[in-house]
C-alpha cells in the first residue's frame, strides 16, 4: 500500500524518498510530519514531509541516517513498500502573512524549512533562508531552495568546505542588527536552535522553532513527547512541533532525547552485523 | 429450547482456576490464568442452580443469558453455549478474562448471599476459548443480514468499535472501521498486557469480524487522514460511530515529571505491548527498563504496569496510591496477583515531587494521608498528614492516574457538542448533537470497563439502523 516511488540518495548519510499515500498526501500542510513504520518488528519514528503531491498522491520525505531504523529505511528501494505510513500529524506551520522572516534550516532540518520557506514564500513574505551543515557533503536542497525566489539563500558550513565558514547564528545575528527580520523560523538539531533563539532574544524577534522529542504513536496518546514551553508541559505532537523559542525549554528536550541512547546503539550496531553485505 | 430441567445442582465449593506459580510467572509476558478444562468447567456449571428467576443477568451490562449457557455446559452442548454468549457478546473470550465480575453478573447470582457465586466469567471464558479453538470454518459466526446497500465508518477499533461494526453487519449494513494505529483492538491490544489478554485471542475475534466482511482501515487518524465530515461527504459513509476511546494519558503536574524515567502509564504500556519492546533488540522499540520502580495508582491500570515492569526485570516496584487498598479502584483478582507476584503495596501516599539527577528520577517524595470522611462518591477522601513526607528510592516512576479525552478528533468536529472537560455528548442509544454521527464507549462515558464499552457499541449499532431506515423514509 505505502509503496516507495521515489529514492534519491542527497549525501553519504541523507536520502529523500517518495511514498505512495493519497490520502495522506490530500491533506498535508508545510510543518507537519508523518509516523512510520518500515516493517511489523519495526519502531514507528516520525519524519517531516518535505514535499507532496494531492494529484499524484505521492509524499516525500527526507531522513539522515542515525539508527536502526533510518539504516533499514536507507535499504528500501524503488518498488518496495513501508509496513505504516500515517499522518499528516500536528499543527501545520504558521506561513502567513510574516513579513520579513528568515528561515534556519540545519543539516537534515533544511529538509523540514523547505516546504515552510515555500509556503512563506507563495503566501508574499521575504524570505531569507540560511542553511547551514558540518561541511559541504551535508548539505541538502540547495537548488530547491534557489528556485523558491527567496531574498537571499545563505549557505554556511563548520568547516568552510561550502559557503561561508560559520555557523547559522552568525548570518542570523546580522540580519537581527540590519533590523531585516520580523520573524524567525528554526529547525535542526536542538542545539542549534536554542542558539537560534538565543540570538534573536536580545532582539525580541519572535522566533518558531520545530521540535523534535522523541515520539511513539504521534497522536497524543502516549505523552512520551512532553516537553516544557513557557513551564508548562505541552505534547510536542498535537501540541507542535512548533513552539516559540523563547519560552522551550532545551535542556530538557536534549536530556529527554537521550533517554534510549544505550538501547539505539546496542539496535543498530546488532543490525549492522546482521546486514553487513549490504553497507 | 430450555436446557436441563432435571439438573440436580452440586454443592462443591467454587472450582478454584489453575494458575502459573507467582515466582514463574512474574518473569514472563505468558498468561497468568490458565482457564478452566472440561471437567472443571462441568464441575463448576453443575454448580448453578439454574434458577427459575435468575437474578444473574441483570448484573451483567449487556444481560447475557448467563443461565442457558451454563445450562449448555452442564449439557456439553459447546456449540450452542457459545451461540447465546455471541447473542450478547462478540468477544467473550476478552470478556471472560478482564470483565470485573465480582461487581457485575457475580456478585448478582443467588449463591453470592452465601458467599460463593458460580464463577460465571470463568466459564464464559471456557466457551469462548472452545469457540475459539476451532478452526475458523467451524467457529460460531454470527449471520450476517441482507446487503441494506447502506455504510457505516466505525472510528476506533476498541471494544465499542468492534461490538458496533459486529451488530452493524448481522444488521446487513457495509462496515469500515477507522483505526489510527497500526494495529487493531484499542485498550485490548495496547493497553492490557499479554500475560492478561494474549494478543492471539484479539486477534482471532478481530478475524472473526474480518469474515463476517468488516473492513479495517488502520492508520487512519480521523481529524487529521481524514475529517468526521469527509467520512460522510467524500467516502460515501451514511453515518459514523466514534469510539475512539480516552486515551489522553494524565500527568499530576508535581516538580520532576519530565525527568528521564518518568512515563504516563499509556506510554510504558504501549511501548511493551503493542511495539512488543520486552522483544528489543528483535522488536525494535525499546523500553526504559527500572530496576526500583514505583507505580502511582490503584486502579488497573497501575496493577498492569507494576506487573509489566516486574517482568521486566525490576527488582522492586511499588505501588504508590493515596487511599487504602479498599478503595483501589482495581480489580481484586489482579490486586492479589500483584501482591502475589511480589509489587509492595504503599497505601496512604500522595507523591509530591520526583527527584533527579542528571535529568534521570533518583527518587519519589510522597506524604503519608488519612482517611478522612467520606466525599460524594462514597469513598472515604484522603487527607494529608503533616510533616510526614518520605523518599522511595527509585529510578522509574510510572503515572497510572487516568485518562481524558483526546481532542483531535473533536477539534476537526466543529458541530460535535462535548462536555466540559472533552468527553462527547450522546444519550444512552449514543445519538449525539451531528445528524448521522454517534458515539459510545470510553468517549463518552471517561474511562469504564471492555463490556460497558461493548454494550454502548451494540446499542449504537441499533440505533444507527434505525436512523438509517427513518432517514430512508
Ligand atoms: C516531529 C519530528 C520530525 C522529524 N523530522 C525528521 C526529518 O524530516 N528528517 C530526519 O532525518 N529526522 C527527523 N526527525 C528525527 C527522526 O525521527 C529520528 O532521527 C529517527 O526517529 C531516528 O530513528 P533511528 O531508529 O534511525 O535512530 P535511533 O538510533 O533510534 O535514534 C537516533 C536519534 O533519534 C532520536 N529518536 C529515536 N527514536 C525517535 C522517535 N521515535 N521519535 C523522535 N526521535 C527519535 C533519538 O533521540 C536519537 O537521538 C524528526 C523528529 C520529530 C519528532
Ligand atoms: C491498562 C488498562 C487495563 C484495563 N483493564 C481493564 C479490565 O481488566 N477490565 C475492563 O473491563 N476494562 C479494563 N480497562 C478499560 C477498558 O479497556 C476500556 O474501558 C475500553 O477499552 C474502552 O473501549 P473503547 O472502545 O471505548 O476505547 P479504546 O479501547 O480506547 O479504543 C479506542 C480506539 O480508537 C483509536 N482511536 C483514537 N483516536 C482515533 C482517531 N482520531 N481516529 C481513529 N482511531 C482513533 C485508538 O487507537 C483505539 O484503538 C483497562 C484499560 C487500560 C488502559
Ligand atoms: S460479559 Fe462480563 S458481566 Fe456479562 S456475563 Fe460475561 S463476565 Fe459477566
Ligand atoms: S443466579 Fe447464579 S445460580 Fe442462578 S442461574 Fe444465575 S448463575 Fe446460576
Ligand atoms: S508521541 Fe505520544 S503523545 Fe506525542
Amino acid at each position: 500500500m505505502f509503496e516507495i516511488v521515489h529514492k534519491r540518495r542527497l549525501s553519504d548519510a541523507v536520502f529523500e524518498m517518495g511514498v505512495t499515500a493519497p490520502a495522506v498526501a490530500r491533506k498535508v500542510r508545510a510543518g507537519q510530519f508523518l509516523m512510520l513504520r518500515v516493517d511489523e518488528a519495526g519502531e514507528r519514528i516520525p519524519l517531516t514531509f518535505s514535499d507532496w503531491s494531492a494529484e499524484e498522491g505521492w509524499v516525500r520525505f527526507v531522513f539522515m541516517r542515525v539508527g536502526k531504523t533510518t539504516h533499514k529505511l536507507s535499504h528500501l528501494e524503488v518498488g518496495d513498500a513501508l509496513a505504516d505510513l500515517v499522518g499528516p500529524l500536528g499543527v501545520p506551520t504558521h506561513t502567513e502573512s510574516l513579513g520579513r522572516v528568515a528561515v534556519v534550516g540545519g543539516g537534515v532540518g533544511a529538509a523540514v524549512a523547505y516546504p515552510v520557506a515555500r509556503a512563506m514564500a507563495e503566501s508574499g513574505a521575504d524570505v531569507t533562508v540560511i542553511l547551514g551543515a558540518r561541511t559541504k557533503d551535508l548539505l541538502v536542497l540547495e537548488d530547491e531552495f534557489r528556485a523558491l525566489g527567496l531574498r537571499e539563500l545563505i549557505v554556511t558550513t563548520d568547516d568552510g568546505s561550502a559557503g561561508r565558514k560559520d555557523l547559522v547564528t552568525a548570518p542570523l545575528k546580522e540580519l537581527c542588527d540590519a533590523a531585516a527580520i520580523d520573524h524567525a523560523f528554526a529547525v535542526g538539531p536542538a542545539i542549534m536552535m536554542k542558539f537560534c533563539a538565543e540570538t534573536t532574544r536580545p532582539y525580541s524577534i519572535p522566533t518558531t522553532v520545530s521540535l523534535n522529542p522523541i515520539m511513539v504513536d504521534g497522536t497524543g496518546m502516549c505523552g512520551a513527547c512532553r516537553v516544557s514551553v513557557g513551564g508548562e508541559t505541552r505534547f510536542g505532537c498535537v501540541d507542535g512541533p512548533d513552539f516559540d523559542g523563547h519560552a522551550v525549554d532545551f535542556e530538557e528536550l536534549m536530556s529527554r532525547q537521550r533517554v534510549y541512547t544505550d538501547d539505539e546503539r546496542l539496535a543498530d550496531a546488532e543490525y549492522t552485523r546482521e546486514c553487513s553485505c549490504r553497507p | 429450547m430450555p436446557p436441563v430441567e432435571r439438573h440436580k445442582p452440586s454443592r462443591a465449593p467454587r472450582t478454584p482456576m489453575p494458575e502459573r506459580e507467582a515466582a514463574e510467572r512474574a518473569r514472563d509476558f505468558d498468561e497468568v490464568a490458565l482457564g478452566y478444562d472440561e471437567e472443571q468447567a462441568r464441575a463448576e456449571a453443575e454448580r448453578c442452580l439454574q434458577c427459575k428467576n435468575p437474578t444473574c443477568i441483570a448484573g451483567c451490562p449487556v444481560n447475557i443469558d448467563i443461565k442457558s449457557f451454563i445450562g449448555h455446559i452442564i449439557d456439553g452442548d459447546y456449540a450452542d453455549g457459545v451461540a447465546v454468549l455471541k447473542e450478547r457478546n462478540a468477544l467473550p473470550a476478552v470478556c471472560g478474562r478482564v470483565c470485573p465480575q465480582e461487581e457485575q453478573c457475580e456478585v448478582a447470582c443467588v449463591l453470592a448471599r452465601k458467599g460463593e457465586p458460580v464463577a460465571i466469567g470463568r466459564l464464559e471464558r471456557f466457551l469462548g476459548d472452545h469457540d475459539l479453538a476451532c478452526e475458523i470454518e467451524h467457529r460460531c459466526r454470527p449471520t450476517v443480514g441482507a446487503d441494506t446497500g447502506r455504510s457505516v465508518a466505525v472510528v476506533g477499533s476498541g471494544p465499542a468499535g468492534l461490538a458496533c461494526a459486529g451488530e452493524l453487519r448481522r444488521l446487513g449494513h457495509a462496515v469500515t472501521v477507522y483505526e489510527s494505529l497500526h494495529a487493531l483492538g484499542g485498550v485490548l491490544t495496547y493497553g492490557i498486557p499479554e500475560f492478561r489478554l494474549p494478543k492471539a485471542i484479539v486477534r482471532s475475534e478481530i478475524e472473526m469480524l474480518a469474515e463476517m466482511g468488516v473492513r479495517f482501515e488502520t492508520d487512519a487518524v480521523i481529524g487529521a487522514t481524514y475529517t468526521v465530515d469527509e467520512l460522510m461527504d467524500d467516502l460515501g459513509h451514511d453515518a459514523v460511530f466514534v469510539a475512539n476511546g480516552a486515551g489522553l494519558p494524565v500527568f499530576m503536574g508535581i516538580p520532576g515529571e519530565n525527568l528521564n524515567g518518568v512515563y504516563s502509564a499509556n506510554e510504558f504500556l504501549t511501548r511493551v505491548n503493542l511495539m512488543r519492546a520486552y522483544e528489543f533488540p528483535s522488536a525494535d522499540t525499546p523500553v526504559w527498563r527500572g530496576r526500583k520502580v514505583a507505580v502511582v495508582g490503584g486502579g488497573n491500570v497501575a496493577m498492569d504496569s507494576a506487573r509489566t515492569a516486574l517482568r521486566l526485570g525490576a527488582q522492586e516496584v511499588f505501588l504508590v496510591y493515596r487511599r487504602s487498598e479498599d478503595e483501589m479502584p482495581a480489580r481484586r483478582e489482579e490486586v492479589h496477583h500483584a501482591r502475589d507476584e511480589g509489587v509492595q503495596f504503599k497505601m496512604l501516599c500522595s507523591p509530591q515531587e520526583i527527584l533527579g539527577r542528571d535529568g534521570w528520577v533518583t527518587g519519589l517524595v510522597a506524604t503519608r494521608m488519612e482517611l478522612g470522611e467520606p466525599d460524594e462518591s462514597g469513598r472515604r477522601s484522603p487527607v494529608c498528614v503533616m510533616g510526614s513526607e518520605f523518599t522511595i528510592d527509585c529510578d522509574t516512576v510510572i503515572m497510572a492516574i487516568g485518562t481524558r479525552a483526546n481532542p483531535l478528533l473533536s477539534a476537526s468536529t466543529p458541530d460535535l457538542e462535548l462536555s466540559r472537560r472533552g468527553y462527547i455528548v450522546a444519550d444512552e442509544n449514543g445519538t449525539t448533537s451531528k445528524p448521522g454521527v454517534f458515539a459510545g464507549g470510553d468517549i463518552v462515558t471517561g474511562s469504564a470497563t471492555v463490556i460497558l464499552a461493548m454494550g454502548a457499541g451494540k446499542k449504537a449499532a441499533r440505533a444507527i439502523d434505525r436512523w438509517l431506515d427513518e432517514r430512508a423514509r
